[in-house]
């Protein structure tokens, strides 16, 4: 990284020193408690306090998050190439997708717990289940927005379906894709929370609600600090992704 | 040879059946550029896919060396209006799509792709992308694209349209050169435009069409020497045969 690129974020690296100064030096001074409202100095100290067996608890909730992520992304796409195979299948799927999609899923998550017991399995669908449908609708849109004369000139040529599927409507699908993982790496985090709420024996957002229950704030900032540093890290990757994968799109 | 007997077409819109083409007849001889002008929407675009055999004609028939066309012909090479390329493709390998859209091996013409490139002065851009590319360059990637399988039809629907004057008049001059002027495997090209002197600069007969729905106001002859050059355009006979288009087209409006 050059002196350039690192001055790009001086802005934002001195915005978020001056946030943390004001988070450890106030609240003191306003009589705030420390299980209200924890300073960064504390919250740190629990992060690295490796009493509490962190590297599990990230190692399930990262595995949950992994796998909603994947199971969205296969499934999206899988869906998303369905819809615009054909009339019929579109047809057939979307009104369905549209009905699951409306649901609110944090209600499911009781029931996948039920029918799935305690374990990463019920939370890797949840995590799934809150991702996949960006993904179903821009695998659609980036099949079928292609330029008509592109499917001229497929059917000048005498082109096969699959062919031009594969020529031209995967690799323009491509980007749109990979848009679409970038929101579901978020919402994979937020599934795999939420299953943890609900039931588990292991994970950041037990954690989180062990540390609620015993007033421990501390512990429960730097869970959320943990569950900050793996959503970031897959988005990030999600990002280089595209850049190595699909140069010609637009950054965004 | 191309011959049109009776073409018409129709289609459905919201507002109830529009008729873009009507009774059309003329043929286009083997080896023969002939431009079709008119008004847009006069469905000059919907008549060249109909002889591409890409939509179906409401009535009369089309036939392209004796075979009435029915579905996609083979052996036909498209310009349009836009380059399309694929932007994720390398210049070379959008040339060689041609190819493997047609099932054939694309190594074999790897060679052939390159020669194209040359000729039209992307040499030295065959492994760009197209962004990285103008808008006459990427179109005369197009050109390469459709020239790749040497077809012996080439349909060309207002290709230059999009471009800058100075840059239509250098492709014009290189798509001549490319059809291969004074030599005897011409191809048959026929070629949209709404551009009056780019139809007479490269025409060996200008088909005007009347605005919608779109039938035959003329056929005009251009018997300006071969091979073309920059002062063709400055000739009083040019002059001459583009104001007698004008006045056909205007007379038809």
């Amino acid at each position: 990284m050059t002196v350039g690129a690192l001055r790009r974020y001086v802005p934002s690296l001195a915005l978020f020193g001056a946030l943390l100064l004001i988070w450890q030096v106030v609240p003191p001074l306003l009589r705030i408690r420390e299980y209200l409202l924890p300073g960064p100095i504390a919250v740190v100290r629990a992060a690295l306090n490796f009493s509490i067996p962190w590297h599990a608890h990230i190692w399930i909730t990262t595995l949950e998050i992994l796998g909603g992520f994947a199971l969205a992304g296969l499934g999206g796409v899988a869906l998303g190439v369905a819809i615009a195979w054909s009339e019929t299948t579109a047809r057939a799927l979307v009104p369905f997708l549209v009905v699951v999609n409306t649901l609110p899923k944090v209600a499911v998550a009781p029931l996948f717990l039920l029918w799935l017991g305690y374990g990463v399995v019920p939370n890797v669908l949840i995590a799934a289940l809150i991702g996949f449908f960006p993904v179903v609708i821009n695998t659609a849109v980036g099949l079928t927005q292609i330029d008509e004369e592109l499917l001229d000139l497929g059917r000048v040529f005498g082109a096969p379906k699959w062919k031009v599927f594969v020529k031209i409507r995967l690799p323009n699908a491509l980007p749109y894709v990979l848009s679409a993982l970038k929101i579901t790496a978020t919402a994979a985090v937020v599934g795999a929370i939420v299953g943890e709420f609900v039931a588990s024996q292991a994970g950041l957002g037990m954690v989180i609600v062990t540390a609620q229950t015993n007033l421990n704030t501390p512990v429960a900032f730097a869970a959320l600090g943990w569950i900050s540093i793996i959503g970031l890290t897959l988005y990030g990757a999600v990002g280089l992704a595209t850049r190595w994968w699909a140069p010609w799109a637009d950054t965004t | 040879m191309i011959v049109l007997d009776g073409v018409g077409m129709t289609y459905r819109a919201a507002s109830g059946e529009v008729e873009a083409l009507r009774s059309i007849s003329f043929r286009v001889e083997g080896g023969e550029l002939v431009a079709l002008v008119g008004p847009s929407g006069c469905g000059k675009s919907t008549l060249l896919r109909i002889i591409a055999g890409l939509r179906p004609a409401t009535t009369g028939r089309v036939a392209v060396d004796g075979r009435a066309v029915g579905g996609p012909i083979p052996a036909v090479g498209m310009v349009f209006q836009a380059p399309v390329l694929l932007k994720w493709r390398r210049v070379v390998e959008n040339v060689l799509l041609a190819a493997e859209l047609a099932g054939l091996d694309p190594g074999q013409f790897r060679a052939r792709a390159h020669e194209f490139l040359r000729l039209v002065g992307l040499g030295d851009f065959a492994d760009k992308l197209p962004r990285e590319l103008s808008g006459g360059m990427q179109q005369r990637a197009a050109l390469c694209r459709a020239l790749l399988l040497d077809p012996p039809l080439l349909l060309m629907d207002e290709p230059f349209g999009a471009l800058d004057a100075m840059t239509r008049d250098e492709l014009n001059l290189e798509l001549l050169r490319v059809w291969g002027e004074g030599s005897r495997t011409r191809k048959t090209i026929v070629f949209v435009t709404h551009s009056i002197p780019e139809a007479v600069f490269l025409a060996d007969r200008v088909v005007v069409l009347t605005p919608r729905p779109g039938r035959v106001a003329a056929i005009v002859p251009v018997p300006l020497p071969r091979p073309r050059t920059v002062e063709t355009r400055a000739s009083p006979d040019f002059g001459a045969l583009a104001l007698q288009i004008h006045q056909r087209l205007a007379g038809a409006a």
